[in-house]
This record gives structure tokens, sequence and C-alpha cells, in this order.
């Protein structure tokens, strides 16, 4: 006997409205914004959108399979420098001794637009992430975050050794801007409405059992290696394309920007926020990212460079010890 | 290309002299994973906080060197105490994830706390001029070298020494058993806990100041890399095993310093890397280490 509890989302209608209504009323908020905040809030707020699709991402693996992941800003780093290296501007590909895109790309005379260069990278960080996934996902909570931490350094300095490709520890300067706040918050929403899609799925709730136990899981009859797959290169997809997005709204990227700091900054967004609930990293990604701009004049003013770092550790050990779960409670919507 | 033998022996010298450094740090955090099952990135914490002690007692104050190595080290067991206290206490018992998090924490605040005291800017480390002498023997070395080997010698005998013999000692080892057997034996865990840390802390402190008068220079960031390697050499001797993770530490000591030895000099950006790179090979191929136990790591 198959029982079913029908749950409203079950209805074609009640999976695509409310991300229709969602991706309607954002988009009126942030033409909204883009009319009337002054230049400065609105590249905030863009930045908020950025590490809203990498938090995001990030509780995937960390939140919701249970994988306490700390390479999320090596694969940032593979989604910017590839569709970078695809979207460069031809003629000022010499000037800036950035080689020329092979016949297979499209030939020397090329440059891809910006939504294929930006799969692109996702698409790279994800088959990383699917390489690296095999070794790494074996192992259990604390290697796993050394591993993981050690692929993102692996990342990190290949960035700064391939220097035909990547200009070394200079980093690549006057990249085409094409970010902007519209493309940034469709994705977010993308990625939010995937996880939440996702989490309602028979792979979702593999991962969540996963979590729990396990041993569980296994005899349950799910594959732990497959389960652990999907959602590192899923979360892995989208930190590529926060790292494109990121490095086309910069300008620039160096090497040493995806670094633990940047790490660390995106693992505590989701803890912070609530990694139990599925806007939880958003929350955090917004509080953190805003906190940072408000404290970074008040740092630069006194010269106490490390004061935003400081607070967010403070904040990090303070909300471990009284409230773990973080502030939003756990509910999947 | 072709070595000559001294060359060969100056680079095992070297890779010895790197990899005593590693092995003290891996043991520091050996005994504090084999008891917690903990991996603390706060040992790096550790490092840079000795050596700036170190530096600040020393070139500042200028106190004698004996005693301001001797204050490092209380320094370093003081620090390992209050993380203890303020850190961990609260959260025994809460999964081991939270641990690892907290830990997290706790590094990128003391580095930042550091960072804010001292500024981003690196420093010049000095250390007493006997140290600095060079000794020209088949190989060049300074004395600081050869005062980096014997301390470590030095460190290990004793602490297999108190590990073997020493009640606290004793209990430590059957912790790492069995917490609740340990307990019901009638060992006190929390004391137990609080002296790994302090014995872990005060030789992190000390390498330090090793690490410190090694390379020269000390920044608010020393720490970071040392501190993850250090558990990458606990992986590669075997989890589990002290003796395996001190030979963890001197492997890669050796391997760090070959290949800015022996490969081309383009290759030595990649010296961190390759260290990651064996790391996933490990684990891959022999997850139990060198030297482990059979505990498996999935």
């Amino acid at each position: 006997m198959k029982i079913r509890i029908l749950e409203k989302q079950d209805t074609t209608l009640g999976i695509w409205m409310p991300f229709i209504f969602g991706l309607a009323a954002l988009l009126a908020v942030i033409t909204l914004f883009n009319i009337s905040l002054d230049n400065y809030i609105i590249h905030i707020i863009t930045v908020v959108g950025i590490y809203i699709i990498a938090a995001t991402s990030l509780n995937l693996t960390n939140g919701y399979t249970g994988l306490f992941s700390l390479g999320h800003a090596g694969f940032m780093a593979i989604g910017a420098y590839i569709s970078v290296f695809l979207t460069y501007n031809v003629s000022l590909r010499t000037a800036y001794n950035l080689p020329l895109l092979p016949a297979i790309l499209g030939g020397s005379d090329s440059q891809w637009p910006f939504l294929p260069s930006l799969l692109a990278g996702g698409i790279v960080a994800a088959i990383a992430a699917l390489i690296i996934g095999f070794p790494v996902l074996k192992l259990k909570g604390h290697y796993l975050a050394v591993a993981s931490l050690g692929f993102m350094i692996i990342v990190t300095t290949l960035a700064k050794g391939m220097k035909d490709i990547t200009r070394g520890a200079a980093g690549i300067q006057v990249i085409p801007r094409y970010t902007s706040i519209y493309n940034v918050y469709l994705w977010a929403a993308i990625t939010i409405f995937i996880l939440w899609r996702l989490l309602h799925s028979a792979p979702g709730r593999a991962m969540l059992a996963i979590r729990e136990s396990e041993i569980s899981a296994q005899s349950q009859g799910i594959h732990l290696m497959k389960y652990k797959l999907y959602s590192f290169v899923i979360g892995a997809f989208f930190a590529g394309i926060a790292g494109g997005l990121y490095a086309h709204f910069t300008r620039s990227i160096r090497p040493y920007e995806f670094s633990f700091s940047m790490t660390f900054f995106m693992v505590i967004m989701p803890i912070i926020g609530g990694s139990r609930n599925l806007f939880g990293p958003a929350l955090g990604a917004s509080l953190l990212v805003i906190m940072r701009y408000i404290l970074k004049p008040v740092e630069e003013y006194f010269g106490i460079y490390g004061l935003v770092e400081l607070i967010y550790a403070t904040l990090l050990v303070v909300v471990m010890m009284l409230k773990p779960e973080g502030i939003l409670r756990e509910k999947n919507y | 290309m072709i070595f000559g033998t001294s060359y060969i022996l100056q680079q095992i010298f070297n890779g010895i002299v790197l990899g005593s450094i590693y092995a003290l740090l891996a043991l520091g955090m050996a005994i504090i994973y084999g008891i917690l099952g903990l991996i603390n990135f706060a040992h790096g914490a550790l490092i840079t906080l000795g050596a700036f002690c170190f530096y600040t007692i020393f070139s500042r104050l200028q106190w004698p060197f004996f005693l301001t190595l001797v204050l490092t080290i209380a320094f370093g067991g003081l620090m390992g105490y209050l993380l203890e206290l303020i850190g961990y206490r609260k959260l025994r018992g809460s999964p081991g994830l939270s641990l690892l998090i907290t830990s997290l924490g706790i590094y990128i605040f003391v580095e930042n706390l550091v960072k804010l005291i001292v500024t981003p800017q690196p420093y010049a480390f000095s250390i007493p001029d006997f140290l600095n002498q060079m000794i020209n023997y088949h190989i060049t070395f300074r004395v600081i070298d050869l005062f980096i080997i014997f301390t470590t010698i030095f460190i290990m005998l004793i602490f297999s020494f108190f590990i073997k013999k020493n009640k606290i000692g004793i209990a430590m080892r059957g912790i790492s058993e069995s917490v609740e057997t340990a307990r019901l034996v009638g060992i006190n865990v929390d004391q137990v806990i609080i002296w790994t840390f302090i014995v872990a802390s005060s030789i992190a402190a000390l390498t330090g100041f090793m690490w410190g008068s090694k390379y020269g220079q000390i920044g608010y960031d020393l720490g970071f890399m040392p501190g993850v390697i250090a558990f990458v050499a606990i992986v590669m001797g075997g989890i589990g095993s002290i003796p395996g993770s001190v030979v963890g530490g001197f492997l890669i000591g050796l391997i760090q310093t070959f290949v800015i030895g022996f490969l081309p000099p383009g290759w030595t950006i990649y010296r961190d890397a390759i260290v990651f790179t064996l790391l996933i090979l490990v684990l891959l191929i022999k997850p139990s280490g060198v030297m482990g136990r059979k505990e498996s790591v999935s």
C-alpha cells in the first residue's frame, strides 16, 4: 500500500507560483531601489546578493547534508577565473598578458558573452567538485574539513602559479562589468528556488537523512557517495556562478582574495543565520555583509585592521554557545 | 641536473629542522585530538601568540634570552588553559562539528586580535647572536638549527616519559581510549583535559619562537599554515598514534624542503599545495597513515 500525503507543492501551480510571484516582487523592489537609492547602497545590496548565492549553496553541503566543507572559496575562484578567461576583452588581452582563446573556444578574435561564460565557470567548478569529491567525501567530519581546505589552498596556489593564464599574484584587472543587481538577484532567486525544490525531492530527503545519521540512511538503501556528490557538485556549481558574478562585479581578481578569510566569511553566514532554514544563509549573508560595510570605515578611521573579523569570530563563538541552531529556526517551507 | 653529496645532505638537514617544528606541532595537536576528537584550529593561533610573546619580551623589553624562552612557554600554557576554560569547556559533549567550528572561530578571533594590536605589517624577529652563528662543517647551518633539533628531541623524550610514567600522562592515554571508562575508574577528566591543553599549547608557543627564528620574520597570520600542516602530518602519520604524528611531521618537513631544493625554482610556490595533494592521495590510498591504528576515517 502506498500512502502519500499531498502537499500543496505537489501541484505545478504550487511549485511555480511562489517562484514567479517572489521573482516579480523581488524585481519590483530592486527596480525601486535602483531608482531611489544611491550607488553606494546599490553596491552593498549587490554584494549581499552575491554572498546570498555563495552562502545558500554552501549550506547545501554544510547545513543540509552535514558535510562540513571549507573549500567553497576554491570553487568560487574556479568560477571567477574561468568566466573571466572567457569574457575578457579581445583587444585588451595582449596588453594585459592574457592568452587569446584557443580555436576550440571560438578562436583568437573572439570573446564570450556573459551568460555562457558564467555557466561555463559554474560547470567547471562542478566538474572539479566531482573529481575532488570522490576521495574527499569518503571522509568524515574533521578530515573532510581539512581536506577541502587543502583543496582551496591547491586552487589558490595554482592561480598564483599558472602565470600564463592567471597573471599570477598580480591578478587580472579591467574585467568587463557585466554583473548588475538584476542578474545577481535573479541567480540568488534561482539558487534558493532550486534548493527549495531539491529539499522536497527524493535526493534532498536523502541528503537530510545522511545528515541525521549516515548509518541509518545507508540501511534505508541510500547510496551515501551518490547523494553526497550530488550535494557537493550542486553547491560547487552555484559557488562557481557566485565567483563569476563576483569577478565581473569587482572587475579585478587576485588569487589571495579567495582565501581562508573568505571561506570563513561564507561558512559562518549559514551558522549565524540558521543553517536548517532555507532563508537562514541569506539572512546571515545580509547581516554580515552589511555589518562589514558599516564597520569598514570605523576600521580604517582608527587604523584598527582586523576589527570586522574579530567581531565575526566573537559572534560565531557566542552563537555556537548560546543558540547553536542560528537566528532562524528549522524550516524548509 | 646532478646534485652533490653535500647539497643533498644540506637539504636533508634543512628538512629535519623544518620537520622538527612540524613534529612538535603535530604532537600537540595529536594529544588534543586523542582526547577531545577535535582538530584544534586554534593551535595555529598559539604559534603566532608564542612568536609575538617572544618578540615583545626579547626584542622590545630586552630581557635575557633564556628567561624569555621560559616566559614564552609559560605564556603558551596559560593561553591553552584560558582557551579550554573559555572556549571549549561549555561545548563539552556537543557534536564534534560544533567544536570544530568554535575552534575556527577562536583561530580567527586570535589572528585578528593580533592583527589589531600589532598592525598587519611583518616584524623582523631577532635572536641572540650566539644562536645566529654560522657553522660550516660539510654543510652550512646556524646554531639555532641545532637548537631546534635538540630541543625537539629533548621535548619528545620528556613527553614520552610523561605519557608513560606520569599520573596525568597515563590518565591522558586512558581518556583517549575511552572517556567513559576513564571516568568510571576515577580519573578527573576535566583536570586531564586542562593539562592536555596546557602541554600542547606551551609546545605550540615554543614552536612560534622556532618558526620566527628560522624565517627571521613574523606576522599576524604566521600560525595558520603550520597549524593546518600539522594536522596533515597527523593524518599522514596515522591518526591515533603519537609516534606516527611525529613521523608525519618529519616527513612533511623533508618533502617541503625537497620541493624547494630539488625541483626547478618555479615549483617553490607549490610547496603547500603539494602537501595537500599528498594528503588527499594518502587518504585515498592508505587512510590509516604510515603508522596508524586501524581506525577508519570514513
